[in-house]
């Protein structure tokens, strides 16, 4: 593909093509709902609105600058170590996020703790870098990068909507539900303590996937 | 040149890695005195929230200033009076490792309003990793004016909420010792009542385990100490406390 597109005359920086790779990952081929990756993370992080949203952010920052990096390696990497070389970039990137977090926005980088370290484990960006950094130029990988992100932090940002606001009838730390509601308070309403739990995560995800199917039939699988 | 060939691969590899460890050494040392400065904030800015002093963490630095007045170290309950390191720098993660009487734990003197107040800083052990907190406690030595807590990685919406009010504003008005002798504080669940009990977390039951065992190890050391120096002080009242305590010193 890297050699059919050289020899093309210059392609538009947002042509229609290049608009389908930014576009497709937020919807067509989602990399959670869809394509099923990074499951394990979205799980983790849903049950507040904030975390999900920074979350989803970073992924995005490192998805689409290991993709960049890779793309423009791509002609030097060595194939019989290139898992190594990616696994390094993508490390390297996420420690650098990390460390900037931490010494600018501080309180921002106290919530993310552990969920940044699961940065690099997230199949996204292996699996990004493996099917189309490698093999498109640098503009190209870095919108896919940019889309498949976005796609991902999307479904974390609609899961954590429905599990804080259910359970814990709050949105980014804000209560919702109004007090006087709450059967403590001489009301009819109670939070749903199971949407905090992990296992209520994988329901809300797959009647998310369930509905996204029932609005876009090819997407479901013979 | 063949990008396959093995002494590519090795080139590659070896010059790889020195960038890449370059890149991230001076990511790390140019960024470490920002980190550090926010760290020390924070820890400012937590000593205070025990005391119920909210402040941001620019604010923290003269805070500080103005309410903590002394800042001790104590060994086996005793006043260290040439400790190894100041008593604001010890790591409480090196301290709690060691047996309760070799530790040389810092002990937070403050003033607010005329009145004085102890803050202890606790470390332990959550779910996922460390908690920590402070807990402060009036010039009776006992009773405990106000505690806030901190964690590295605990679950968000369930071990996480020992950080929140929901949880700390149980603490004031607790009692650390009955008749003169130390009792720390128990977590229950759902069903805490007196002076020595609070209601855990649901759903977060390690979490609050792990705080009921860090106040029990972190408190102890204190006791004697708190006990023997606020029998001292219970005479004098009002305006001379704070001198006496002074001279006591």
């Amino acid at each position: 593909m890297s050699q059919a597109t050289k020899t093309e005359p210059k392609e538009a920086l947002f042509s229609k093509k290049n608009v389908k790779i930014l576009k497709d990952p937020l919807n067509e081929s989602n990399p959670v709902t869809v394509q099923v990756l990074g499951i394990c993370s979205s799980l983790a992080i849903t049950v507040k609105l904030e975390p999900a949203i920074v979350m989803g952010v970073s992924v995005l920052v490192v998805t689409a600058f290991s993709n960049l990096i890779t793309s423009m390696l791509r002609n030097l990497i060595p194939n019989r170590i290139r898992i190594i070389v990616q696994l390094v970039i993508v490390a390297a990137l996420v420690i650098v996020v990390d460390q900037i977090l931490k010494a600018y926005v501080y309180d921002v980088s106290k919530q993310l703790s552990v969920f940044v370290g699961l940065i690099i484990t997230n199949c996204i960006l292996m699996g990004r870098i493996e099917a189309f950094a490698l093999a498109n130029t640098p503009w190209k990988a870095f919108l896919d990068g940019i889309g498949n992100g976005a796609g991902y932090a999307a479904v974390l940002i609609v899961v954590a909507f429905i599990r804080e606001l259910l359970g814990a009838g709050q949105l980014y730390g804000y209560q919702i539900i109004p007090e006087s509601w709450y059967l403590d308070n001489g009301g009819w309403y109670s939070n749903n303590g199971l949407m905090l739990l992990p296992p209520m995560a994988l329901i809300v995800l797959a009647v998310l996937i369930w509905v996204q199917r029932a609005k876009f039939r090819q997407l479901i699988e013979n | 040149m063949n990008v396959n060939g093995n002494s590519y691969t090795y080139v590659f590899s070896v010059v790889m890695v020195v960038l890449v460890a370059v890149v991230l050494s001076v990511a790390a040392l140019s960024l470490k005195p920002a980190q550090d400065a926010n760290i020390q904030k924070e820890k400012k800015q937590e000593i205070l929230k025990s005391l119920g002093i909210e402040v941001t963490r620019d604010e923290a630095e003269a805070s500080f200033e103005t309410y903590i007045t002394d800042q001790l170290v104590l060994k086996g309950g005793k006043l260290e009076a040439n400790p190894e390191t100041p008593a604001f720098d010890i790591k409480m993660a090196d301290a709690v490792a060691k047996p309760m009487d070799e530790r040389e734990v810092p002990l937070f003197i403050a003033e607010r309003d005329g009145k004085v107040f102890y803050i202890i800083p606790v470390r332990g052990k959550g779910l996922w990793g460390p908690i920590w907190g402070y807990v402060s406690i009036l010039s009776d030595g006992y009773t405990i004016a106000g505690a806030t807590f901190g964690h590295k990685s605990e679950t968000p919406g369930l071990g996480a909420e020992i950080s929140l009010p929901v949880f700390t504003d149980q603490f004031p008005g607790k009692k650390l010792a009955v008749n003169g002798a130390y009792q720390s504080i128990s977590v229950r669940k759902g069903d805490a009542a007196g002076d020595h009990q609070v209601d855990g977390i649901s759903g977060g039951t390690i979490t609050s385990v792990g705080v009921e065992s860090m106040l029990n190890d972190c408190l102890q050391p204190y006791m004697s100490f708190l006990l023997s120096r606020s029998s001292v002080l219970s005479a004098p009242e009002g305006a001379a406390l704070s001198d006496t305590l002074i001279s006591v010193l």
